[in-house]
């Protein structure tokens, strides 16, 4: 797939909102869940005095 | 003498702790270049659709994700199905750490699905079989989460949590065949288990490439959670403070 500019791939051929706004909101969510996972974990360490 | 590896190990959760944090770093990884791979096909090799333009690059985290959105749901099912069976701690636990991840791949399917609706279909939702029974699924998932959340009793709340999972799994066969069923706005199955897939090679393989990426996330993040879940409930013994201590 060549798109020859990266306007043109920004654009997504009209569908930018439909296209772009799947993959941003499904990637967004990915790294909450990854984010929440991770000061889960150290608030738990830190409630049960372990360290890192 | 038997050079056979002894599963039943791992069934403990002190046995499972250390072996969970392997796998949380193997599967990220995987999932991390799988992703990296896929998005690449998905983009920059993937040829334009004819009918939908642009549009149908959807496709490679919509469908992904809505396999995934089943799949966990019916390992969800099975942990707690052996947890209820067995009296066994960590299965109960393994339910409770699928859950939230997939309440989300559930919430991209429909989301995604949302937004390649709008410009094909001209609506951003509509109630048909497909939708509804995916819906239903994520509303499964949040009373799940709900009612284990409800009840203090880690134990208890496993139990009941199973028996909400189990009922609910009725409704899996119903999304996907929800297609073949009812006449639905949603387009039948692209690819089947039974014969080839009805499109082109490379945008397949990166919907296949972004299915494996999202499977190898979700064991990780399950793994993740699973390890959080772990502390918490031992958190009172010898080798949760033993496992402190050696980190202190």
């Amino acid at each position: 797939m060549n798109w020859g500019s990266w306007s043109n791939f920004f654009a997504m051929g009209g569908y930018a909102l439909y296209v772009w706004g799947s993959y941003a909101v499904a990637a967004g969510l990915i790294v909450v869940e990854i984010v929440l996972l991770v000061l889960r974990r150290r608030g738990i360490l830190e409630r049960l005095g372990g360290k890192g | 003498m038997s050079s056979r590896i002894n599963w039943f190990k791992y069934a403990s959760p002190q046995t499972f702790y250390p072996l969970a944090r392997t796998l949380a770093g193997g599967f990220g990884l995987l999932a991390a270049v799988f992703c990296v791979v896929g998005l690449y096909i998905a983009f920059f090799v993937a040829p334009t659709d004819q009918q939908q333009g642009e549009a149908y690059r959807i496709i490679f985290i919509h469908v992904p994700a809505a396999w995934m959105s089943m799949f966990i749901y019916l390992v969800m099912a099975f942990w707690a199905g052996i947890g209820l069976a067995f009296n066994t701690r960590l299965s109960g636990m393994m339910a409770s750490a699928l859950a939230p991840t997939g309440a989300l791949f559930t919430f991209i399917a429909l989301w995604t699905g949302s937004l390649w609706g709008k410009p094909t279909w001209g609506t951003w939702w509509v109630w048909d079989a497909r939708l509804t029974s995916e819906l239903i699924l994520l509303f499964l998932y949040f009373g799940f989460l709900a009612l284990q959340a409800a009840i203090d009793d880690p134990r208890r709340a496993d139990r009941a949590g199973a028996v909400l999972a189990l009922v609910g799994v009725v409704n899996i066969p119903i999304i996907y065949f929800s297609v073949k069923w009812w006449n639905t706005l949603h387009q039948g199955a692209s690819v089947s288990l039974t014969g080839a897939p009805t499109m082109a090679a490379t945008m397949f393989a990166g919907m296949i490439i972004m299915a494996f990426a999202f499977w190898f996330y979700s064991i990780a993040s399950a793994m993740m959670r699973v390890r959080c879940i772990i502390l918490e409930r031992e958190r009172n013994s010898d080798w949760v403070a033993e496992h402190l201590g050696s980190r202190a």
